[in-house]
């Protein structure tokens, strides 16, 4: 039994009258010490899915229309509200996108990190254990910074602060949404190196939101791609690296900036995500897709298993290019 | 410092514009001319008015307010005596609409469209919109009078001040509960407030501890400028509930064109506006930590 085993998830918005599928038969799986990379544009539906594993969206607008989330043998969906207390933080943990917005402006930094220890390690709610977290995290004289407000701190020291609390209550799963789009590119690779050494140090399992391939190499074991609220490949990262098959992981990668290629212009995908309630019929990349057939737009293809561990939404994945 | 001169200024020259002799009002309509200009006299009625403004300012600067033309009582004093009533009725109004709407604007903001907010914000409008002296009034006849659940007026005790104090509290709370509101419904959708979640906070955590400190921070400067011009409410409320403080003070030097006196309860009303914004300076420091470090 995987640690995280998400099945056939639908969840929709309410907005004006009318119900939007933003999240449609999504399923995901993530053994315990293991990280899933879970990669898409803005607007794929990868930030909802990744919010619903601990019930965190706001309810209304989201729906949850139907499938299951088993979390440590527990379906959160089914969870009242007292138990999702227990399992916010203390089973799964949240780092997201913003560190400033996402600390409590009006709070020291270590009155955050205290709170969360003392929601689900009371016992551990010292001066002593959050001062050893910020050491974990590698925050230097953490012994001063516990007094510091947020705001006295850069973006990649606050995005440290923020895995700090999220590990103080030694959570079995860490979700880490957009950990380092905020921050600029040698802090990217600090925290993503930071996540990669914690996992293998403390044995959680990661689950890495991004919309950047180039990150989920570094750090990820297998890898979803998400477009327009659909999983469209699942991989092991090296495998999805190396050969990607769904023609839209295909074009991702190759937006991704490289160094060894001497390019003046980044690759784009041509056109833009579909506006949820506003899917195409049949497969939903084929607008944009560089390998668009008549039939693609009659028939929505669905999640084959092409190869041993590898699973593509395209049935014309083997075709060359 | 500067708005105390300028209000000493304003209101110092616009006394002296107005129409009628003021030595005529203190002895009466029936005084010879003699003792009209021996009144003149003794209180410098006939210098200059530049030179009379400058004995004034003499006289503030030593704390001196001056005294009433009419009972010749020192107008610090009078102002001194009165000042526990009128304090205690503006912090127990104070204390009610702000103990009031603080749950108020939290609760609706949580159950935003619910019957209970909208509700809420009738109520709240209907509150606006009414006048102090009236409701004042309505308040003293129905809950005072006919119900006689309250003391109708006078100053015994302090719970004399209940139903006055509610009377100013109920033309505060409903704004003060939307403008809670608001900033709640703002904070309620920031990140800080889902990664509370996240951590598993709990509801009420969420809103009383993580959520509503944020969305007080602009409410302190409303409310300082509110409680420095409270006294305008007062002015009115002590008036219909026949309560011996500074607003009914103010009132009667207006009618007996009392100088020194109606100079003396502007100068303490602005004293109080310039404190009070100073607090609010102090209470922004306190509540906000990224303005202390700012400045």
């Amino acid at each position: 039994m995987p640690l995280l085993q998400i099945r056939n998830l639908q969840i929709d918005f309410r907005i004006a009258q009318k119900n939007m599928r933003a999240v449609d038969g999504v399923s995901l799986s993530l053994a315990a010490g293991k990280t899933l990379g879970l990669v898409g544009e803005s607007g794929s539906g990868k930030s909802v899915t990744a919010l619903s594993i601990a019930r965190l969206l706001a309810s209304p607008p989201a729906i949850y229309a139907g499938g299951e989330i088993v979390l440590a043998g527990r379906d959160v969906l089914q969870m009242r509200a007292a138990e999702l207390r227990q399992v916010r933080g203390g089973v799964v943990s949240y780092v997201f996108q913003e560190p400033g917005a996402s600390l409590n402006p009006v709070f020291r930094i270590g009155n955050q990190i205290k709170e969360a220890l003392q929601l689900h390690r009371p016992e551990a709610a010292t001066a002593a254990e959050i001062i050893r977290l910020l050491k974990l995290v590698g925050i230097p004289a953490p012994a001063t910074r516990v007094k510091c407000y947020p705001h006295e701190l850069s973006g990649g020291m606050q995005q440290r602060v923020m895995i700090a609390m999220a590990l103080a209550p030694q959570p079995k799963l860490l979700v880490a949404d957009e950990p380092t789009t905020a921050l600029d590119v040698t802090i990217q690779a600090q925290i993503i190196e930071l996540l990669g050494q914690l996992r293998r140090q403390l044995g959680m399992a990661i689950l890495l939101i991004t919309h950047n391939l180039g990150i989920v190499g570094d750090i990820a074991d297998e890898v979803a791609v998400m477009y327009a609220g659909q999983i469209v490949e699942t991989a092991p990262a090296r495998a999805l690296l190396q050969r990607p098959l769904h023609p839209y992981t295909r074009a991702l990668m190759k937006s991704v900036p490289r160094l060894d290629a001497d390019v003046n212009r980044l690759t784009t995908i041509a056109g833009s995500v579909p506006r949820l309630g506003a899917f195409p019929a049949g497969c939903r990349f084929h607008p944009r897709c560089p390998q668009g057939r008549p039939e693609c737009s009659q028939t929505s293809p669905p999640l084959v298993e092409v190869e041993s561990g590898r699973r593509v939404r395209c049935p014309f994945w083997n075709v060359a290019t | 410092m500067v708005t105390l001169l300028g209000t000493a200024f304003l209101t110092f020259f616009l006394l002296n514009a107005l129409p009628g002799d003021v030595a005529r009002v203190i002895a009466g309509p029936k005084a010879t001319p003699e003792v009209i200009k021996e009144i003149h006299l003794k209180y410098h009625l006939n210098d200059p008015l530049w030179q009379r403004f400058g004995f004034y300012l003499g006289q503030l600067a030593h704390g001196d307010l001056g005294h009433s033309y009419v009972s010749d009582q020192s107008v610090s004093e009078a102002i001194l005596t009165r000042l526990p009533i009128t304090a205690a009725l503006s912090s127990l109004a104070v204390i009610m609409w702000v103990a009031l709407a603080v749950p108020l604007g939290v609760l609706t903001a949580r159950f935003r469209n619910s019957w209970f907010d909208r509700s809420t914000l009738l109520v709240a409008t209907l509150t606006l919109s009414l006048p102090a002296f009236w409701l004042a009034r309505m308040m003293q006849y129905w809950l005072g009078y006919k119900l006689g659940w309250f003391p109708i007026g006078f100053f015994r005790s302090f719970v004399d001040l209940l139903l006055p104090a509610a009377a100013l509290a109920i033309l505060f709370v409903g704004y003060y509960a939307r403008l809670i509101h608001t900033n709640m419904i703002e904070v309620l959708d920031s990140p800080y407030v889902r990664a509370a979640r996240a951590k598993g906070a709990s509801e009420t955590r969420v809103l009383f501890k993580h959520a509503l400190r944020n969305a007080l921070i602009p409410v302190i400067t409303v409310l300082g400028m509110d409680v420095a011009g409270l006294l305008g409410g007062v002015l009115f409320v002590e008036n219909v509930f026949a309560l011996p403080g500074i607003g009914t003070l103010a009132v009667q030097s207006v009618f007996n064109l009392d100088p020194p006196v109606i100079m003396g309860t502007v100068m303490f009303s602005a004293t109080l506006v310039v404190g009070a914004n100073w607090a609010v300076d102090l209470l922004y420091g306190w509540i906000d930590p990224r303005i202390k470090s700012g400045s």
